[in-house]
């Protein structure tokens, strides 16, 4: 990676909350841009959407047949592509429609549908062009791009948090929603990288860090199960947020097909 | 030998006033999102009065009536491990100078006076193998200057859990004369039998100016102990220490990674488990560092994982590793097993795994 490298911050199908990683930053947004050269951030106010950089980040999915052109030429442009988010990593909340009459939905949601050209699933970025690193989360942290960043500067690829939600939650001590409470917390499936936040204020998490290493889901469904919830509640559990990750996905299917 | 004295509930603030006078910080288990958890304490009336724990596989439930005893509960997620091995610490950082050097400075926690007030029987069991570990050999800085400043008011059980097995374990659930308490005290209906253990608890005693217990009262001291130790339902296996190293290949381990989750959340809340992995903290100038000790778990692939290859890839060797490095390897590295029958593995595992069935499953058939 050269001394200062440049950086453009891309946004497809999405709620703009990824890149608020970025943008409330703070004092590390300052200290950033000193280190990088931002060139592309249209929130931000940089505008250079056809430049070429050393580091893509991409926020949302692939919904439209104009993001579909946009992310080639950005993978020609970008020496590295770095999903960042649900929606762009593993298809987000929007790709819930791929499992749906999608068109019903358009019409559902938008006053004037025949203006909305859509794809006909919303998929994340990877099934589209290689991604050469992936940031978890709905949305990620401020801390996730700072030391994916730093990690880059350095010239090392930045770790890889895989670990479970537990470990950290444990870590600060927060008594166990699932064990205390009955809370159907999704902590022992799920990705670190949050800071535990749901479980540190008595709430159960609901894996918006997508699947951990090694995720038990076939275990973590059954423990559902035994928590009351029904089928078609346990497979909404694993399709939230991160219902392309095949881990979950593939769990869901399973209670989904049993509560037919 | 130390004399039994009897402080009655209703002159227990005394206690608290002395640690204070002392300049003790005190903390003791009070309920807290639905757990009795260590807490800092200055009165008497904070403890967890009339408190009950309900814990089975997967399950632990606070319930409050009108008992008139602080300590009518078994334990509660934490035992003393992470007052002394901080879940997350810095161990040192690391800044350029103007000169451009790397300059490394330790960060050594300063020893601090603090009295812990409901340590359990089993509690000091795990801490005499942590102090074995943390300051035998190697000696470990953070651990030896948390430790040093610290007072141990251990509390007998009378309530032990229906997840509790130190009776088959040998550490509970009366402490034992040299377990290394300060004060111990027997709590019963209307008060506290106390006996000290160390210097320190002599001298608080002393200031105390307390009568001695009653032959009747040590008599209820001991009949609800003697009670404590036949309520107890788990025990480990008897032929463990011959049938269970022959185990490694037993179907069982594929079994019950059917179940397990490979969250950690065992070797978390064990007081026992001392593993531990370290990582870089870069500020994002990369002008210094902080480099980071924090808890790990033979459940997550770091723990394993050896110059690109994962060594222990499945959750059944995972948990193997967990149960055989407690149950039976310990014994290698420390002379005894590495379980002190808290039964926390049991009720805080979000699947409600027994290690103690486990072990019993895979002993089964002796010596294969
Ligand atoms: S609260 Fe959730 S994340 Fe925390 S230990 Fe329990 S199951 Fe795991
Ligand atoms: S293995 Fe389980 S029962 Fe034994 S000391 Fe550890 S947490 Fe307690
Ligand atoms: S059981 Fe696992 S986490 Fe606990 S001390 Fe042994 S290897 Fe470490
Ligand atoms: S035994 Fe229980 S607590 Fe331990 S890793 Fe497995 S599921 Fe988690």
């Amino acid at each position: 990676m050269k001394m200062k490298p440049t950086v453009a911050v891309h946004k497809f199908s999405s709620c703009d909350g990824c890149q608020l990683a970025f943008l409330n930053a703070g004092e590390a947004l300052v200290t950033l841009a000193g280190l990088v050269d931002i060139v592309h951030f249209a929130e931000a106010g940089y505008l250079d959407e056809e430049a070429k950089v050393d580091i893509a980040f991409i926020e949302g999915s692939v919904s439209t047949p104009h993001e579909l052109e946009r992310i080639k030429t950005i993978r020609e442009n970008s020496a590295m592509v770095i999903t960042i988010g649900a929606c762009a990593t593993s298809g987000g909340l929007q790709a819930l429609r791929n499992m749906h009459d999608k068109d019903q939905w358009v019409e559902g949601v938008y006053a004037l549908p025949e203006y909305i050209e859509l794809l006909e699933d919303s998929r994340p970025i990877s099934e589209f062009v290689k991604v050469d690193l992936e940031l978890w989360g709905c949305p990620i942290n401020t801390r996730q791009v700072v030391a994916a960043v730093r990690a880059l500067l350095f010239g090392v690829l930045p770790v890889d948090e895989h670990d479970k939600v537990c470990q950290e939650c444990k870590r600060q001590q927060h008594v166990c929603v699932m064990v205390a409470k009955d809370e159907p917390c999704m902590g022992p499936v799920t990705r670190t990288g949050c800071g535990a936040i749901c479980p540190s204020v008595g709430r159960d998490c609901y894996a918006c860090y997508g699947p951990a290493e090694l995720p038990n889901t076939g275990a973590m469904a059954r423990r559902l199960e035994g928590l009351g919830l029904t089928s078609e509640a346990i497979a909404q559990r694993f399709l939230f947020i991160n219902n392309h990750a095949e881990a979950f996905r593939e769990e869901a299917i399973k209670w989904q097909e049993q509560g037919q | 030998m130390s004399q039994h004295v009897f402080l009655s509930h209703r002159d227990s603030q005394r206690l608290f006033d002395a640690l204070d006078r002392a300049g003790y910080q005190a903390q003791a288990p009070q309920p807290k999102d639905g757990a009795l958890v260590f807490s800092p304490i200055r009165q008497a009336s904070d403890l967890p009065w009339g408190q009950h724990d309900t814990q089975r596989p997967g399950h632990y439930r606070l319930s409050q009536d009108d008992s008139p005893r602080a300590f009518a509960w078994a334990n509660g997620p934490q035992a003393l491990k992470p007052q002394l091995f901080a879940p997350s610490e810095p161990l040192w950082q690391v800044a350029r100078d103007a000169d451009g050097k790397l300059r490394f400075q330790a960060c050594a926690p300063k020893p601090q006076k603090r009295a812990l007030i409901g340590v359990r029987p089993c509690d000091l069991a795990a801490l005499a193998i942590h102090d074995a570990h943390f300051l035998g050999g190697e000696r470990d800085g953070h651990y030896a200057a948390r430790r040093e400043g610290l007072l141990l008011v251990a509390v007998n059980c009378s309530h032990p859990a229906q997840t509790c097995f130190c009776v088959s374990t040998g550490d509970g659930p009366a402490a034992k004369e040299d377990s290394g308490y300060d004060l111990l005290l027997d709590e019963l209906d209307d008060g506290f039998v106390i006996r000290a253990g160390s210097g320190a608890g002599e001298q608080l005693l002393a200031g105390l100016a307390l009568e001695a217990a009653t032959p009747g009262q040590l008599a209820s001291a001991k009949g609800q102990q003697h009670q404590a130790t036949q309520g107890q339902l788990r025990h480990l296996p008897d032929n463990m220490a011959s049938a269970l190293p022959n185990q490694m290949t037993h179907p069982q381990w594929d079994k019950v990674a059917e179940r397990c989750l490979a969250c950690g959340n065992c070797t978390a809340v064990c007081p026992t488990c001392f593993c531990h992995s370290e990582r870089e903290q870069p500020a994002l100038d990369g002008a210094s560092s902080e480099h980071l000790r924090e808890w790990d778990s033979c459940f997550s692939s770091g723990h394993s994982y050896l110059h690109g290859h994962l060594v222990r890839e499945s959750g059944a060797q995972r948990y193997r590793q967990w149960l055989m490095h407690k149950l039976a390897w310990w014994p290698e590295q420390f002379g005894r097993i590495g379980c002190v029958g808290c039964g926390r593995c049991i009720s805080w595992c979000p699947v409600g795994i027994d290690i103690s069935a486990e072990a019993h499953l895979l002993c089964q058939g002796g010596e294969a």
